[in-house]
């Protein structure tokens, strides 16, 4: 048990962290209070062939007292939830100058679809590969993220990073993770039979070597041959192939 | 507690609404059909805003005037049923069963003209599926058309069938001017039946 | 007796009070299709414990593959070859396991209990009539939720299993057997539910309308148990939002069934819909699977303590707001449903205040053992423990009602901690607190304490050590409803909490057995009860136990409030509702018993 969050590598996850300590300190402190007030009272007034329960039936004013006062707490939990929302989920606050590529979820993987060199997602070099996404440190990222046949939902803990995808829509989300690495990620919307085996790498490269990495899967696009091909998709009686397809390959 | 005060008590009207329960009954009861309505309406307003490309402009498949004729029909229905409630007030036996008999002949042709409605839309490819979709717009408006429209059609059947139970205890000589709580009671279904089509003509076939 | 004028006008059934005369009743009569709210109770009763049990069963199996995943499950082998062949359970059986065990705890289980037990049993009884309004129709009630339990559960049985689309039966998912293989076991499921909505929306209109028109002359609102009240604002919920979940699975039925489009998006169909449907029922469920436990805490626990309750128009209007705010929260599901964040923001502030009105109910309570005198039988220590455990769940919802929070959290075992914490830790105990305090009203007899200790203690210990480290394992990422945690590396790590919870979940189970036991035993070989052995307030308590049919000897004259309980001129630290004013010098004087309706009664 452990209420300490793993550190989050996304610009905005110190935020959630933030708010995510916040609570915890305020709703521990009124658990404290109120289960100890509990026990106290339990044990206080347990009972006694002398005692007689006094004759009480309420107090107007301890009502409005603990009315208000969760009320302003509550209040003050939305009002700095708020900007928090706003800055990780609505699109109006996205970065302008973000690398975009599309994230497709189908039963039971994962697809990423980058566009060619010059920007064209219908371009002959243009790739995708499954169950990893490859992306920039230190950048902000767009994810069009879509669904093929059910919901499914992009988790990515460590980002801080929740999304559902839904079949017909397509729902940006961004990030920006500001340390290299390769981060787990995982469905978390129930999605059928092989739910549990979505798993993928979100893998958080420098901008040398994710370029490197890009150039690499365009050749190949355009080559058609190598890596590329062997892939296989995730299937249910092994662990889903991890790598790179071509466009078209499956 | 002695006799007296007993029998004091009983004589008390308890502390209710001062409506029988039947009644009021009947009026929680649709409370909780006005939601379920609700649900089906809400889907389609959310469905056609969402997609105004998979409907159709009104008339383009359905038929208005013959609906509009219907929908008269109904109201008419409504109309003699206020009439068999009036009967029974005054305590006129044969004008509960001559005006409960007009309702039920009413509804039961507004149920007629509906399943004619309905056959001559399925054979011109107006049906609720996707697969054999044929008409303007898409299978949702087909879906959609179904969904309401049935199970209006639906209630004003049971209501016909509820109808025709108090006709049958009319005949018998159940209910006088002190009791006539069941025709009350199926009257207000009957109208709030009557209610919900209107509102169903309004956005299904006007709108 | 003479018909009172609020029934005349009517030929329906009237029930009458027990000084009338009474046909002798055949046995089917008496307790097959029996018309009387006490035997109704009964077998409401005795259909939700068979199904709470299967419930714990399936979580059982569930909890195995968690623990232990891809181990053949000891004895496993007795399952058909189409669930967990050589006993290893299948992940498409474990999503039936995952669905029906939630579908079966909330629907056949604990909203039976709260509602069709509790609501059965006491409304009458505490206000004072002879039976509901319409006791034919609460006969149908019953006999409509019995085919509704038996076809989900034959559902197991069917051609691709039962059905594995979550509770919540998430669209296209649920809507198409193609994207799970299970197509009959869908529909069953959906239909099922249907017959469930008819019964429950019957029960609803049944108590609305015994509550407002069936009191006891005198017994105006602000005099009712907080259990009538909660039951009556339940019975409101139930209404209006049931027939929500019927139009919903109407049309996810005819999108499984005969091709209809509503949630399935190949054809302008939207997915989001269902959601939207779903949860606007399902909020307003969620509270209908807890206010009859407020109501059944409050009387517990101002019964122990001998004390009235705290502030009990604040707690009637805590109820009426959290009943009312309910029905405005519903978005705080779908978070991440990638809904417009403008209006994520607003699910935000209701779901936040929605939790103040459950902060005054807790406060209250503490409010009404402070000073008292606490007697702790068995059914109080339940009432204090759901106290001290609804504070937790209370406390979780906080963290995802915090939209940016919930982020993290949505969908993970932190979610499975919170429902349990007010599911199990509060609906559930309430419900045995109750059915321990109200059996003697049920069997005429009271059970064992000794082993209600024994359960009690038990049940509290190995709860929380289930549910508590769930939260560690959701706020480490693990999803819900997921077959293999292992598969994740992250998840793999976490693998010793899972085999911990399986093994708390085995002591939880076998404590059950003790209450299963100790309740049938109890039925034949308990301590015969008087008619009031808890020493209450309220009218239930002024009849023999178990009440004879009709309840009530004439109708009773109420002259106070339920919870005056240690009046400071008595000997007795308690009166009943109907005893009258004894000497008007020494007592203190009742204003004579209004008959008015309406709120404008006076306390
Ligand atoms: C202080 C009051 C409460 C607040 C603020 C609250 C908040 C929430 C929120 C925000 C969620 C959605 C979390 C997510 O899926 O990401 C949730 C889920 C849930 N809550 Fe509560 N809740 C409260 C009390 C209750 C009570 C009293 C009950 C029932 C007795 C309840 C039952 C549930 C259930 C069953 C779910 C999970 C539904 C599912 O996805 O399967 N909650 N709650
Ligand atoms: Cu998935
Ligand atoms: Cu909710």
């Amino acid at each position: 048990m452990n209420w300490l969050l793993e550190p989050s590598v996304s610009t905005f996850g110190p935020d959630i962290d933030r708010l995510y300590y916040i609570i915890l300190v305020i709703t521990g402190i009124v658990f404290v209070l109120t289960e100890g007030l509990l026990i106290y009272f339990l044990v206080r007034y347990r009972k006694r062939p002398d005692r007689r329960a006094e004759y009480i039936h309420g107090s107007t004013r301890a009502e409005v007292l603990w009315t208000l006062g969760p009320l302003v707490i509550v209040l003050m939990l939305g009002f700095m939830s708020k900007p928090v929302w706003d800055r990780a989920k609505d699109p109006a606050h996205f970065p302008e100058d973000a690398l975009e590529l599309t994230v497709s979820a189908r039963q039971f993987e994962w697809e990423s679809y980058y566009p060619g060199a010059g920007g064209d997602p219908d371009a002959q070099d243009a790739f995708s590969i499954l169950n990893r996404v490859h992306v920039p440190v230190g950048e902000p990222v767009i994810l069009h993220l879509e669904a093929e046949d059910v919901i499914h939902s992009f988790f990515v803990p460590r980002f801080r990073v929740k999304q559902d995808a839904i079949p017909g829509r397509t729902i940006p989300v961004w990030f920006e993770i500001t340390e290299p690495g390769e981060y787990e990620l995982g469905c978390a919307e129930l999605c059928g039979i092989g739910h549990y085996l979505m798993d993928g790498v979100v893998v958080v490269q420098s901008r040398a070597e994710f370029d490197a990495w890009r150039a690499e899967q365009h050749a190949a696009a355009l080559g058609g041959t190598g890596a590329a091909q062997l892939a296989g998709s995730g299937d249910l009686d092994g662990a889903p192939a991890d790598g790179p397809v071509a466009e078209g390959g499956l | 507690m002695n006799q007296t005060a007993i029998t004091a008590a009983v004589r008390r009207p308890m502390p209710g609404l001062g409506v029988y329960n039947v009644k009021l009954g009947m009026w929680v009861f649709l409370l909780s059909e006005v939601m379920f309505f609700t649900s089906l309406i809400g889907a389609y307003i959310i469905l056609r805003f969402a997609h105004p490309d998979e409907f159709a402009a009104p008339g383009v498949v359905l038929n208005v005037p013959l609906t509009a004729v219907n929908t008269f029909i109904l109201i008419c229905s409504s109309v003699t049923m206020v009439k068999a409630y009036a009967a029974i007030e005054r305590n006129e036996q044969a004008g509960l069963k001559l005006w409960l008999t007009a309702t039920i002949l009413l509804g039961s042709t507004f149920v007629g003209v509906q399943v004619y409605e309905y056959i001559h839309l399925i054979q011109e490819g107006f049906v609720a599926t996707a697969v054999a979709y044929a008409a303007e717009g898409g299978p949702l408006y087909g879906s959609t058309f179904y969904l309401m429209t049935g199970f209006h059609g639906l209630h004003v059947t049971l209501g016909v069938l509820a109808l025709l139970w108090i006709l049958t205890r009319a005949v018998k000589g159940v209910y006088s001017s002190q009791n006539l709580g069941g025709v009350e009671a199926v009257g207000l279904y009957w109208h709030f039946v009557d209610l919900v089509w209107i509102v169903l003509f309004t956005i299904v076939y006007l709108i | 007796m003479s018909t009172p004028t609020a029934r005349e006008k009517t030929d329906w059934d009237i029930p009458h009070y027990a000084g009338d005369h009474h046909e002798e009743l055949s046995f089917i009569r008496k307790y097959v299709f029996s018309t009387d709210h006490k035997v109704i109770a009964v077998q409401f009763l005795v259909m939700s414990l068979v199904f709470l049990a299967l419930g714990g069963f399936l979580a059982l199996l569930m909890r195995w593959q968690l623990g232990f995943p891809g181990q053949p499950l000891p004895g496993g082998t007795l399952l058909p070859e189409t669930m967990a062949p050589g006993g290893i359970i299948l992940p498409e059986f474990y999503n039936s396991l995952v669905t029906m065990h939630g579908t079966f705890m909330i629907f056949f289980a604990i909203m039976p209990l709260l509602v069709g037990v509790f609501g059965n049993l006491l409304i009458p009884l505490q206000i004072g009539a002879p039976d509901m309004a319409f006791p034919k129709l609460n006969m149908a009630s019953f006999w409509m939720a019995v085919p509704a339990g038996l076809i989900m559960l034959a559902s197991f049985w069917v051609e691709g299993g039962a059905a594995g689309a979550g509770w919540t039966a998430y669209a296209p998912l649920s809507a198409s057997g193609d994207f799970t293989g299970v197509y009959l076991g869908q529909q069953l499921w959906l239909l099922s539910l249907f017959i469930l909505g008819f019964s429950s929306i019957a029960g609803a209109v049944n108590y609305i309308t015994t509550v407002i028109n069936m009191r006891a002359p005198g017994l105006t609102w602000f005099r009712l148990p907080l259990t009538v009240w909660a039951l009556f604002i339940t019975a409101v919920l139930v209404l209006l939002a049931m027939p929500i979940l019927a139009g919903a699975l109407i049309m996810l039925l005819t999108d499984q069934t005969i091709g209809t489009t509503f949630f399935l998006p190949e054809h302008g169909g939207e997915p989001l819909l269902w959601q939207h449907l779903f949860w606007f029922f399902g909020h307003p469920e969620v509270y209908i699977l807890i206010l009859p436990a407020f109501g059944i805490v409050s009387e517990l626990l101002s019964n122990g303590a001998r004390k009235a309750i705290f502030g009990y128009h604040a707690m009637v209007l805590a109820i009426a707001a959290i009943a009312f705010l309910g029905w405005i929260v519903w978005g705080h599901h779908m978070f991440m449903s990638g809904m417009n964040p403008m209006l994520g923001t607003t699910f935000m502030v209701t779901t936040l205040a929605i939790a103040v009105p459950s902060a005054i109910k807790v406060f209250n309570w503490l409010g009404t053992l402070w000073k008292g005198n606490i007697h702790f039988h068995v059914p109080f220590l339940h009432a204090a423990a759901f106290v001290a455990l609804f504070i937790i769940g209370g406390l979780s919802g906080i963290f995802m009602a915090s939209a940016p929070v919930d982020i993290h959290i949505h969908d993970t075992y932190f979610i499975v901690a919170h429902l349990h914490y007010v599911l199990f830790g509060g609906s559930l105990f309430a419900i045995f607190g109750g059915i321990i305090y109200w059996f003697p009203k049920m069997f005429g007899r009271m059970m064992n304490p000794f082993w209600g200790h024994v359960h009690f203690v038990g049940t509290f210990v190995f709860y929380n050590l289930v549910f508590f480290p769930m939260h560690g394992l959701g706020l480490e990422g693990m999803m819900r409803r997921l077959y293999d945690p292992t598969q994740y590396a992250w998840l793999a790590d976490l693998q010793p909490w899972n085999v911990f919870i399986t093994w708390a979940v085995f002591g939880l189970l076998a404590v059950q057995v003790v209450f299963f036991v100790n309740f049938v035993a109890s039925i034949w070989t308990g301590r015969k009860a008087e008619a009031n052995p808890w020493q209450a307030n309220s009218l239930e308590w002024s009849v023999p136990s178990p009440p004879p049919h009709g309840n009530f000897e004439a109708m009773p004259i109420v002259y106070r409030g339920a919870y005056e309980y240690s009046p400071p001129d008595r000997k007795e630290d308690f009166i009943l509702q109907n005893e009258p004013p004894r000497d008007p010098v020494g007592d203190r004087v009742e204003p004579e018993p209004q008959p008015t309706g309406g709120l404008e009664g006076s306390e």
